[in-house]
């Protein structure tokens, strides 16, 4: 499955600084029960998304007009920690979010929103806390983030960032992991070989 | 490169098929994995849409865990559709792929990190990934356990590998005797509370020292289990002489000739004298009093004997929010004694603390007494072996005599996915890992704490510091 290439997009951030915001959180249990990716939009941040009664919490960042339709958000430590559900990085791709900015991932979501396309950009606690500052103001919450040239623009200013070339590689051109891997089978049946030779209870 | 090395290293070397790039990217090679009917569907069919097979199915093993009902009488169907949905088609998947799975009336059956070191699937020197985060667990049989996403369950079966990306290390030494009623659930519980819910983030853990040495297999496992919950993405103990016997003689162990040939490779599976690690923390054991969560993380977390903190003392602007959120979530006030917490509902549970001496542990503790009239109280076995064990043991007699529910095998409400739901507002001391917001339901309230505290707290109806709780039997 090839992914939609990640170069250069632009759109609204919003903000979410509270530190260790976990994927029970992001997609809570009663949206886990499919056998395919779809619906996942509806149950995003669920219970903070929407009041007992249905109906949207207007006190909840993304349903705020400045923030509605947002394309990144800016998130605080730890986002994404807690259990490897695959559903919270679906559910934020199905709400159109492509990117989350923040100080610190969790490693299995990490690895999960790698999978999907949607880039994570880490930067140090004090340039993400100014980055904050300014998404949080809704004149000013509108950003460009380019993948290519490793670049955040924002009103005067541009933010740098760092990305290991092997997934910046896989996101700019969309890549099917699965396929490049399996390019390199027979390198992987050798070693297999070898592996089960020297370790036979492994067979 | 100098030629000292960790367990890890050791573990990614022996594992590398080829290198990726100068950034520490490495295919690496995956010996087993675990897979569950709630984080694999979507794998299964990405397969089936690319036409792809499955490498090596004799090296995945799938379990129903997760979305099954608890009931103490265990039938097959189940009312839930979405769950029935994934159990049938984690059954078809299996089938048509070719993979053993231990279905809900298979005597086998159990939470995955509990019966794949059971059935002997996980061995010393092994590296599994498996679509749960509580992977780590395997750590304490000298293997190395990850959790993984959705996209990687489906990459590793097409493959049998992973591209993986080195991980630095930290070292934690833990020595000392731990006081009579401690577990290693404590010993976890306060590492957690010391570096932090992301203070092992982009880590693998090794534990090591006489604390460590001293505990058996099983309490090992809670250590390693939890060693997630503080980012890790990994966690290491030295496979030592207790390892080898608890799995000797386990179904999938080795046999004979090869078996003695395992032992002696595993016993060069430990951290080289003068390996370096990225970062160093030591715990004094003899120090720890028993530990239980305030809030919604699990680095949330004071000795039994303290108060609930004030936000008032936090200077960190940061964690200062956290805290309120936290306690308003809680309904929770500052200063109020941790062990005046009023319970409505016990659960011992999970695949963090469900294991016979789990159970062993807890039924000494609320023998002969009864539970809180205003307290709902359920044992959740960690597999249907356990519950067996338990039963044949008397184990399950005291519980139900002491107003204990004594229920089937199932990760439960540990994360709430089957009908084992808490109602908003309910206070829940928990023998499990996580006390996120709305984890073990919507608006619901988890202490996290030890089997034995959460024993005690069943009794008493409240937050009970088991040191003080009397003679034990």
């Amino acid at each position: 499955m090839s992914l939609q290439p990640f170069t250069q997009v632009s759109g609204k951030a919003a903000p979410m600084l509270a530190a260790n915001i976990d994927t029970d959180v992001i997609m809570p249990k009663q949206f886990l029960k499919g056998i395919d990716r779809s619906g996942l939009d509806r149950g995003l941040f669920f219970d903070l998304r929407f009041l007992p009664d249905g109906q949207a919490n207007p006190a909840f960042v993304l349903n705020q007009p400045a923030w509605q339709g947002a394309s990144f958000m800016v998130v605080g430590p730890n986002f994404g920690c807690g259990s490897s559900r695959e559903h919270a990085v679906w559910g934020l791709k199905q709400m159109g979010i492509r990117a989350l900015i923040g100080s610190s991932f969790a490693g299995i979501f990490y690895d999960n929103c790698q999978r999907n396309g949607v880039l994570l950009i880490t930067l140090d606690e004090p340039v993400l806390q100014r980055l904050g500052q300014v998404v949080s103001q809704p004149e000013t919450a509108l950003i460009n983030v380019d993948l290519e040239t490793q670049q955040i623009r924002l009103q005067g200013e541009v933010i740098p960032f760092e990305i290991d070339t092997l997934r910046k590689t896989a996101l700019v051109l969309g890549l099917d992991a699965i396929g490049s891997t399996l390019q390199r089978s027979e390198q992987i049946k050798a070693f297999e070989h070898q592996h089960l030779t020297a370790n036979p209870w492994l067979s | 490169m100098t030629s000292a090395r960790t367990l890890y290293d050791k573990h990614i070397d022996s594992h590398t098929v080829c290198r990726l790039d100068d950034q520490g990217h490495v295919l690496l090679y995956i010996d087993r994995q675990v897979i569950n009917e709630y984080t694999s569907p979507q794998a299964f069919s990405g397969l089936r849409e690319a036409k792809r097979g499955v490498w090596r199915p004799g090296t995945a093993l799938a379990v129903v865990d997760h979305v099954n009902p608890t009931a103490p009488n265990r039938i097959a169907a189940m009312s839930d559709a979405g769950g029935a949905r994934q159990v049938s088609y984690l059954a078809e998947n299996c089938r048509d792929f070719g993979i053993e799975l231990l279905d809900i009336l298979d005597k086998r059956q159990g939470i995955e990190h509990v019966i794949a070191p059971e059935q002997g699937f996980i061995l010393p020197g092994m590296v599994i990934a498996a679509g749960d985060s509580h992977t780590t667990t395997y750590g304490a049989l000298g293997a190395f356990g990850f959790g993984i996403g959705t996209s990687e369950i489906e990459h590793l079966l097409a493959s049998q590998t992973l591209v993986y990306k080195r991980l630095k290390t930290l070292r934690v030494t833990v020595d000392g005797e731990l006081a009579p009623g401690l577990t290693s659930k404590d010993v976890i519980m306060a590492l957690i509370g010391r570096i932090g819910a992301s203070g092992a983030t982009g880590y693998a853990i090794e534990f090591r020292g006489s604390t460590i040495d001293a505990l058996s297999v099983e309490a090992r496992m809670t250590i390693c289990n939890m060693a997630v919950e503080a980012g890790a993405r990994g966690a290491f103990m030295a496979p030592d002489d207790k390892v080898f016997a608890y799995l000797k003689d386990k179904p999938r162990a080795p046999k004979g000739v090869l078996w003695e040939q395992a032992v002696q490779t595993w016993r060069a599976l430990h951290s080289d004298a003068d390996a370096l690690f990225d970062r160093e923390v030591s715990l004094d054991a003899s120090a720890l009093e028993p530990m239980v969560t305030w809030g919604t993380s699990p680095d949330q977390a004071s000795p039994i004997g303290a108060r609930v903190p004030d936000p008032q003392d936090i200077s960190d602007l940061i964690l200062r929010q956290d805290m309120r959120r936290a306690l308003t979530y809680m309904g929770l006030e500052a200063g109020m004694p941790l062990s005046d917490i009023v319970i409505s509902h016990a659960f011992i549970g999970s695949c963090t603390n469900a294991r016979i001496e789990d159970l062993r542990d807890a039924a000494s503790v609320v023998r002969g007494k009864r539970v809180a009239e205003h307290v709902r109280a359920m044992i959740v076995p960690g597999s249907t072996e356990v519950r067996d064990q338990a039963e044949a043991e008397g184990l399950a007699a005291i519980f139900i005599d002491a107003g204990f529910e004594w229920r089937q095998s199932g990760c439960s409400m540990c994360l709430a996915m089957n009908d084992d739901v808490l109602a908003p507002g309910d206070r829940c001391a928990s023998s499990t890992n996580r006390n996120f917001e709305g984890r073990q339901g919507a608006g619901a309230r988890t202490h996290l704490m030890s089997p034995a505290m959460v024993a005690a707290a069943a009794i008493t109806g409240r937050l009970t510091d088991i040191r003080h709780f009397g003679a034990r039997a």
